[in-house]
Formats: structure tokens, C-alpha cells, sequence
């Protein structure tokens, strides 16, 4: 692979810090009401996406999940038709059809954040299977997290993926919980990647708190599987530094604690990674922060003057083919 | 016109898709050996990169059927269970079915689900005999279930080059029935109703494997001197509203022979319809001869009490053909 360029090296920080920022607004645009619904922010897990999705090309599929923001955006999601889509404009990725669990665009290979873990992980195993049989090198990523390695479908997925030797990472973002579930009460496993030996495929596990590291792991997988070798199951440890979702807050649970959360904050990715680039001498990182405040002021402004759609196009979009009378009117 | 088996002509459909599109697949377990027949040969004329013998796995392979439909391949899935619906549901409905909508219309899903041996035959009991055609149809997803050979290929071959998911369900009690199949390229195309036999007193609007029960039933009528019109809906999504109601609006009586559950069944959904469409022509009340909302138990007395019978069929048609309300 070779050591990122230095251009790379800028470029997953302002990935890093688009996320971030993207997140944080989105938390203020939930709370004025200008985001209907709940949002699961990726915020702190930025160097998991963006590693992954760095070491991929274009035409390289994901599936992403319910927390699933970063994901587009580092796969190179346009944050004025995310912003749009939740806000429930016409504009947006999905039409408004979606909202922030559901935002896909196929042109960039993003099939489809997911609002039930899991599901995406088969799903990329067909986008990986159809690659090889149309003799392209394409290669899909599962994106899931800690929770998901109990579900079922994600394990038929991996079987799948190994005996038909697809060209599939599955990414397991390990942010300790699943909800309020810690993965130590939900798995004898203190290593997720030990999962990987039952299909005999690499169990990687690296700091997911470290771009770099994602980088570099994220980036053999995908030399691998690219290469014929199959799939790997790559653990990034990291965490998310905010509730589940926007509404945990107000429904007061707790369960993990201050003094946790804490001690992973130090770790920081947006606080750790820009430290190292300045003191590199790569980049005065303020000077990122810049572009990408600017393009969220435009991404929000987007998103603000689109238009709602029309009531009348919710029956729209359901099928290909059309039928008269599908679907049913006069409900 | 040729005679063949309905699995036969099925079969010949499947192969004749396989030929002409290098992008269909067939995908489920043990379908190079095929258990069902449907798959039978294909394997030896296709290879083994378009056939796909699966782990017993079937969320995880109707997934990839999605996966790979998104990424132009047009799988065919075959089921060899009607319950497996129920395992893979999630997949089906919640993922294949709606993301082409929550995507705003990104994309095609161009699926075809077979279940080559739906609904009941005798002895399988409570988790193999369901008949889940109204559960796909309720959560949206295309769905044909033809009750002749000629039909069974040519309602497969649409399905299969529709870009939509499509359900096929393939009543185990037809399966060996033969009939005619037209020679050539013969594509049934959804959305339209059959007029299995032509009356003009009282249709029965019968499903998929009650077919031929209804054509009995009118025989015995047409002795007594009823004339009776048996439709056969074959696409119940789309489903040919048009083409049931005129056949209603003509008759004024009507009973719906169905082999789904009563409750929230197919037949209550027509019921509707023709209450809804058609209440000024109807000159008795809609009547349903339906499965009970039951399990399929396995002792055969229990099992024909259960299941839609010839017996009360001609039951309600007569009570219908009186006027009389039960």
C-alpha cells in the first residue's frame, strides 16, 4: 500500500472534521425542529469511516447502517443532499422518501444506510458476488457494529462471503454498546475479530480511534479481496461520544460511565489527529476547518431553501414498472 | 399448442430466461441437484457460476439476491419451503422490497422469488403448507401465482424480466397437472385476470391451486342449472380489478374460493373490492371459502377441515345462487 501522500493525510482530516462537523449541526438542527424525527450521530467512530472508506475507490460499494452519516460522507455523499434528505426535502438523496436512515446513492456504490442491523451485510455480499461474475474488480464493504455480530444475517453473510470467496471486508465498528447493551454482557468474546475463525477468514482488530491504522488495515483487506483472497472481518475499536440518539438525552438512561466516556475522549481523533498533522508541519488543520464550515454553511443553506415534495408524490417510486391502480389509490 | 406438466413448462420458461439474458442466476438450496424440479438440468447447460447451490441460509441468500440485483445481475430465488418466507422476511419485505422506494427511486431490484411448491399437500402440517401469497401482496411486493402450465411459463418468464421483486408461488397441487403451453416465446404479463370458464349467474373467483376445484363445482352447478364463471385472478399484485369486477358487475354474485387464512385473507381484500365497486350490481352478499385460522394440522380429517373444500365451495355457491344469507 505505501504510506499515505500528504495530500491523503489532509484529506482524512478534513473528512474526519466534515463528519464531525456535519454531525454537530445536524444535533442543533434536530433540536430547532428542522430535522423531523431522531438522528444517530456518528460522532467519535470518524477515523473508522473514513479509513475504510479512503482505501476504497469509487466504484466500490458500501453498506452502512443506521448510524450511517459518516459512512456517505467519507464514500463522498454530497452533505447538501444528505442535509437536504433530512430535512425531508424534494432535493434530498432519497427524495425525502428516506430520511437519515435510509440515504443511498447508488451512482457513488452507497447502497443504502439501514435502519435494521445487520441487513446491509448480505446485501454487499450480492453487490460483491454480481462484481465477480461481471468480471469486474469491485470490492463491497459491510460497515455494522458491535450489536450486529449477534445478528444472525451478518454470520450467514460471512459464511456466504467465505465459501464463495467474495470480495468482501465486513467492518465491525465496535463502539462498546448496542444501545445500552455493552458487547462485555453480550458476548463471550473480548476480541470481535475471533468471530473471523469460524468462516476462516482474517480477523483483524486495530484502534479505530486512529485514521491511520483503519487506513492501513482497511487498505490490505481491500488489496486482498481485490486480488481474489476473499473476504476479512476487520474490528475497529472505537466509540461514540454521544448517546445513541439525539433523543437519548431526554429519556435520561444511563449506562455507561462519565469517567468512560472521558477517558475515550482524550483519544479523540479530531483532537488527536490534527495535533499530530500540525506538529508534522502537514497542515495548519484552522485552516481546514474553514473550507469545511463553509461547506456545511452551504449544505444547510441548501438544504433550507429546497422545497418539500408534494403530498401527492408519496405513492411515487415504489415500482419500476408501473401498473394503473399500483399502488392502490383511494386509501 | 404442446402439452407439458406445469413443472415441466415452468422449468422451460427458467431455461428459456437463462438463455436469453446471461444475467439471470438461480440461487437457493440444492438447486443443482433440484429437490423441486424447477432447477432440473440447469446446472449441466448453464454451469455452476449461474447456479448456486446455497448453505441453508435463506436471510442471508435473499439479501445477496438483492445485493446482486442492485449490481445488474436478475437473480431467480428459489424457496423450497413456503415457510422460509417467514425466515427470510425481513429481507424480502423491509429490504428488497421497499428500498428501491426509501432509495426515491434509485435503482432496480429485478428479483424473482419462487416458492416451487406452495401451499398445502397432504401430510406436511402446521410449518409447511401455509400459502403466504396475501403477506407479499399486503407489504406491496409483485406477486403471480398461475394456476395452468401455459401460465406457469409464461407468468414465470414476466416475472423474471420485470425489474421489480416478483413472488411466484407454484401450488404444490399443480405441479404435476398438464396443459397447454403455446409454442414461441410465451410471456404471460401481469396484471390480467383469466376467465377460466365463461357464465353468467355466479362467479367464483378462484386462487391458484382451488382452480380446478372451481371448474368441478361449476360442472355440478351447470347440472342444476346455474351457469357459472370461474376467473382466475393469476397476478394478485398487480391485480386486475377491472377485469374481476366486470365479471361480478355481469354475474352479481360472487364467491371467492381462496386458499389463504380467513382473517385479513386475500378473499377478505376482494370482498372489499366488490363491496367497495361494485354494490349496486350485487344482487347477494360476497361470499368466502377460505382456509381456517388455524395451523394446517396433519391427521387428514383434521386437514381437509381446515383447508378450502370443494364441498363447502358448492355450499356457498348455492346459498349465493339463492340469495340467501348464511
Amino acid at each position: 500500500m505505501g504510506h499515505p501522500s500528504q495530500d491523503q493525510l489532509i484529506d482524512f482530516y478534513r473528512t474526519m472534521r466534515l463528519i464531525r462537523r456535519f454531525e454537530e449541526r445536524v444535533v442543533e438542527l434536530v433540536n430547532r425542529n428542522e430535522i423531523p424525527g431522531v438522528t444517530h450521530e456518528y460522532v467519535g467512530e470518524e477515523a473508522v469511516a473514513t479509513g475504510v472508506c479512503r482505501a476504497l475507490r469509487p466504484d466500490d460499494v458500501i453498506t452502512s447502517t443506521h448510524r450511517g452519516h459518516g459512512h456517505i460522507l467519507a464514500k463522498g455523499g454530497d452533505p447538501r443532499r444528505m442535509m437536504a434528505e433530512l430535512m425531508g426535502k424534494a432535493t434530498g438523496y432519497n427524495r425525502g422518501r428516506g430520511g437519515s436512515m435510509h440515504i443511498a446513492d447508488l451512482a457513488l456504490g452507497i447502497y443504502g444506510a439501514n435502519g435494521i442491523v445487520g441487513a446491509g451485510a448480505p446485501i454487499a455480499c450480492g453487490a460483491a458476488m454480481a462484481a465477480r461474475l461481471r468480471g469486474e474488480d469491485r470490492v463491497a464493504v459491510a460497515f455494522f457494529g458491535d450489536g450486529a455480530t449477534n445478528q444472525g444475517v451478518v454470520h450467514e453473510a460471512m459464511n456466504l462471503a467465505a465459501i464463495w470467496t467474495l470480495p468482501v471486508v465486513f467492518v465491525c465498528e465496535n463502539n462498546g454498546y448496542a444501545i445500552s447493551a455493552s458487547i462485555r454482557d453480550m458476548s463471550p468474546l473480548e476480541r470481535l475479530a475471533d468471530r473471523a475463525a469460524a468462516y476462516r477468514m482474517p480477523g483483524e482488530s486495530v484502534d479505530g480511534m486512529d485514521v491511520l491504522a483503519v487506513h492501513a488495515a482497511a487498505s490490505a483487506a481491500v488489496a486482498r479481496a481485490r486480488a481474489g483472497g476473499g473476504p476479512t472481518f476487520l474490528e475497529c475499536r472505537t466509540y461514540r461520544f454521544v448517546g445513541h440518539f439525539t433523543a437519548e438525552k431526554a429519556l435520561g438512561i444511563r449506562y455507561r460511565s462519565e469517567e468512560e466516556v472521558e477517558a475515550w475522549r482524550r483519544r479523540d481523533p479530531l483532537v488527536t489527529y490534527p495535533a499530530w498533522l500540525r506538529e508534522q508541519g502537514v497542515v495548519d488543520p484552522a485552516r481546514v476547518d474553514e473550507e469545511v464550515e463553509a461547506l456545511l454553511d452551504e449544505a444547510v443553506a441548501f438544504a433550507r431553501q429546497s422545497p418539500l415534495p408534494a403530498p401527492e408524490e408519496a405513492l411515487d417510486g415504489m415500482y419500476a414498472v408501473p401498473y394503473p391502480g399500483l399502488p392502490a389509490r383511494g386509501w | 399448442m404442446r402439452e407439458l406438466r406445469y413443472l415441466e413448462a415452468m422449468r422451460e420458461g427458467l431455461r428459456e430466461e437463462m438463455r436469453r439474458d446471461p444475467s439471470v442466476l438461480v440461487i437457493g438450496e440444492d438447486v443443482r441437484a433440484s429437490l423441486r424440479g424447477l432447477t432440473k438440468g440447469l446446472v449441466e447447460e448453464f454451469g455452476p457460476s449461474r447456479v448456486f447451490d446455497t448453505p441453508i441460509s435463506e436471510a442471508g441468500f435473499t439479501g445477496l439476491a438483492t445485493g446482486a440485483a442492485l449490481a445488474g445481475m436478475r437473480p431467480v430465488v428459489e424457496f423450497q419451503i413456503n415457510a422460509l418466507l417467514f425466515v427470510a422476511f425481513d429481507q424480502l419485505v423491509d429490504q428488497a422490497q421497499k428500498l428501491r422506494y426509501m432509495m426515491g427511486g434509485q435503482g432496480r431490484i429485478p428479483v424473482t422469488y419462487v416458492v416451487a411448491a406452495s401451499g398445502a399437500r397432504r401430510g406436511l402440517a402446521g410449518q409447511h403448507s401455509d400459502h403466504l401469497y396475501p403477506l407479499m401482496v399486503h407489504m406491496g411486493m409483485k406477486t403471480v401465482m398461475p394456476a395452468t402450465a401455459g401460465d406457469a411459463k409464461g407468468l414465470l418468464k414476466a416475472a423474471i424480466r420485470e425489474d421489480d421483486p416478483v413472488m411466484v408461488f407454484a401450488p404444490s397441487a399443480l405441479l404435476a397437472e398438464k396443459g397447454p403451453v403455446p409454442d414461441g416465446d410465451h410471456v404471460t404479463p401481469l396484471g390480467r385476470a383469466r376467465v377460466a370458464r365463461e357464465g353468467t349467474d355466479l362467479t367464483i373467483v378462484a386462487l391458484g391451486p382451488l382452480v380446478p376445484q372451481a371448474l368441478r363445482c361449476a360442472d355440478t352447478l351447470a347440472a342444476e342449472g346455474a351457469s357459472v364463471e370461474v376467473v382466475d385472478p393469476r397476478s394478485l399484485l398487480p391485480l386486475d380489478r377491472e377485469g374481476l369486477l366486470a365479471s361480478v358487475r355481469k354475474t352479481g354474485r360472487v364467491v371467492v374460493f381462496d386458499d389463504s387464512n380467513r382473517t385479513c385473507g386475500f378473499a377478505a381484500e376482494l370482498a372489499a373490492l366488490f363491496a367497495d365497486e361494485a354494490w349496486d350490481a350485487l344482487r347477494a352478499p360476497v361470499r368466502r371459502v377460505t382456509r381456517a385460522d388455524v395451523p394446517v394440522p396433519f391427521s387428514p380429517p383434521l386437514e381437509a377441515q381446515v383447508l378450502p373444500s370443494a364441498d363447502r365451495l358448492l355450499e356457498a355457491c348455492r346459498a349465493c345462487l339463492e340469495g340467501a344469507r348464511a
